[in-house]
């Protein structure tokens, strides 16, 4: 039977109240909020915290919106609802792609956005989607708001810019003019982690790609954003030979370890493959090709 | 510590001291003895014990009871009515939808969670429906015609009663 060690356990009413509650507990406390990657974790004893602060009670935090040309979305907004908005899926369908193959639909119903980053499993797909995106997230503690991007979030494996006593409260996506974005994942399993998967977003100029964002999940110790790739793409016309070359890089910049869901190299080809695909699919939509 | 929670669980008060650790799934089995839920893998993957919070199907090994203090909680007890079965249940009674059972409550509550949200649900959207919850026996062919046995026969009530 697997249950958590003892801990103690306290709602949070406000935003403020989280925060001056991890203050006061100090470094042993944690934030719960769906629940489904901590309380795993907790039973395994690979977090013990001494305290939790609930956060479900936060309906504040729950929200999907266009404000000041971003997309913003509130931490505490579940899968289900990332999955569902039609708002989300218009300016940044690689969210979609990703929600209907993270977990399953029921596990859904209660993870949410800053949960998924705030664990950050580089076999997590939000991560990748958030960093194609050229998302950034905002940090409340008591001293105020830091806007971060996603680079700066993730600081290593399991690891992000998140202090003791503070909270990530938002994500932020940029919406540019003549942007498309795909995710595409290779699973065991439907419900399953990734084998692989791979997020791209284009944002076109003249015929041109004027912008990419390509980040990998799965096949490394953090969330691979590649920047290489990204920087061979811009400026130049979309082709599918481009495409095969930012594949290679993709291959090339990984480091994937060989476990249960398939060797190295079969992994890396995977990553080449699904940049590929995924560069694609965003290029498709963005110039509304999409078959 | 413990903690007191207090919740409604089909449609019933509850209130009673637990340790936060508690898992809703122990809760609901051993505090308040509703043995239907089944305790499965306890990691979120085999869907044996769903329970419906506020609605929401949810997998109640990977939740905390603390969580579900002042919430509306439904184990798969709720779906006889005064010894009437609901049609799910009818509908895995006649496709033959079990085998060794242990699965079912937990598929007899996503799939009353889907016919409440989508009515007239197609092979697929039952199947991803239930794609969080195992069955290692019956197999899903039986399950999901179970689903559509339930489908058709609330809309033809519906229908006598419209």
């Amino acid at each position: 039977m697997q249950t958590p060690a003892a801990f103690e356990y306290e709602r949070a009413t406000s935003v403020d109240g989280a925060i001056a509650s991890l203050e006061r507990l100090g470094s042993e406390a944690r934030v719960i909020a769906g629940g489904h990657s901590l309380l795993p974790m907790m039973k395994l004893r690979l977090a013990n915290p001494e305290h939790l602060v609930d956060i479900n009670d936060l309906t504040e935090l729950s929200y999907i919106r266009e404000q000041e040309g971003e997309i913003r979305i509130g931490a505490m907004t579940r899968h289900v609802d990332l999955l569902r908005s039609d708002l989300l899926a218009q300016h940044f369908p690689l969210f979609r792609d990703a929600e209907t193959v993270i977990a399953d639909p029921v596990v859904r119903n209660r993870g949410t956005i800053g949960g998924s980053l705030c664990q950050a499993d580089a076999a997590e797909d939000l991560s990748a989607v958030c960093a194609a995106a050229k998302a950034s997230v905002v940090i409340r503690g008591s001293g105020g708001e830091r806007v971060v991007s996603m680079d700066g979030f993730h600081v290593g494996p399991f690891t992000t810019a998140v202090g003791a006593a503070e909270i990530l409260i938002e994500v932020r996506l940029p919406v540019r003019p003549d942007g498309g974005s795909a995710h595409e994942k290779v699973e065991r399993r439907a419900g399953d982690w990734a084998i692989a998967a791979a997020s791209a977003a284009v944002w076109m100029q003249d015929g041109t790609i004027g912008d990419a964002g390509i980040a990998l999940s799965a096949v490394g110790l953090t969330t691979i954003h590649v920047t290489r790739a990204e920087e061979l793409l811009r400026g130049k016309a979309p082709s599918d030979e481009l495409f095969a070359e930012a594949g290679a890089i993709a291959s090339e910049d990984c480091s994937p370890a060989s476990d249960g869901r398939g060797p190295i190299d079969y992994k890396r080809h995977l990553a080449g493959v699904l940049t590929q695909r995924a560069l694609r699919r965003a290029t498709a939509r963005a110039l509304h090709q999409e078959a | 510590m413990t903690i007191n929670v207090s919740m409604t669980v089909n449609g019933a008060q509850v209130s009673h001291d637990i340790e936060p650790r508690m898992l809703l799934v122990h809760f609901v089995r051993e505090t308040l003895e509703l043995t239907g839920t089944h305790w499965g893998c306890d990691t979120s993957n085999c869907g044996a014990c769903v329970v419906r919070i506020d609605g929401q199907p949810v997998k109640s090994c990977t939740i905390l009871a603390a969580m579900c203090d002042g919430h509306e909680v439904a184990t798969v007890e709720s779906l006889e009515v005064e010894g009437q079965l609901d049609p799910i249940q009818m509908g895995f009674h006649e496709r033959h939808a079990l085998q060794c059972g242990f699965c079912t409550p937990g598929m007899l509550m996503t799939t009353r969670a889907l016919l409440d949200e989508n009515p007239d649900p197609t092979d697929h959207e039952i199947r991803v429906a239930i794609s969080g919850a195992i069955c290692r026996c019956t197999g899903y062919k039986n399950i999901v015609s179970a689903v559509r046995w339930a489908a058709e026969h609330e809309a033809a009530t519906a229908n006598r009663e419209g």
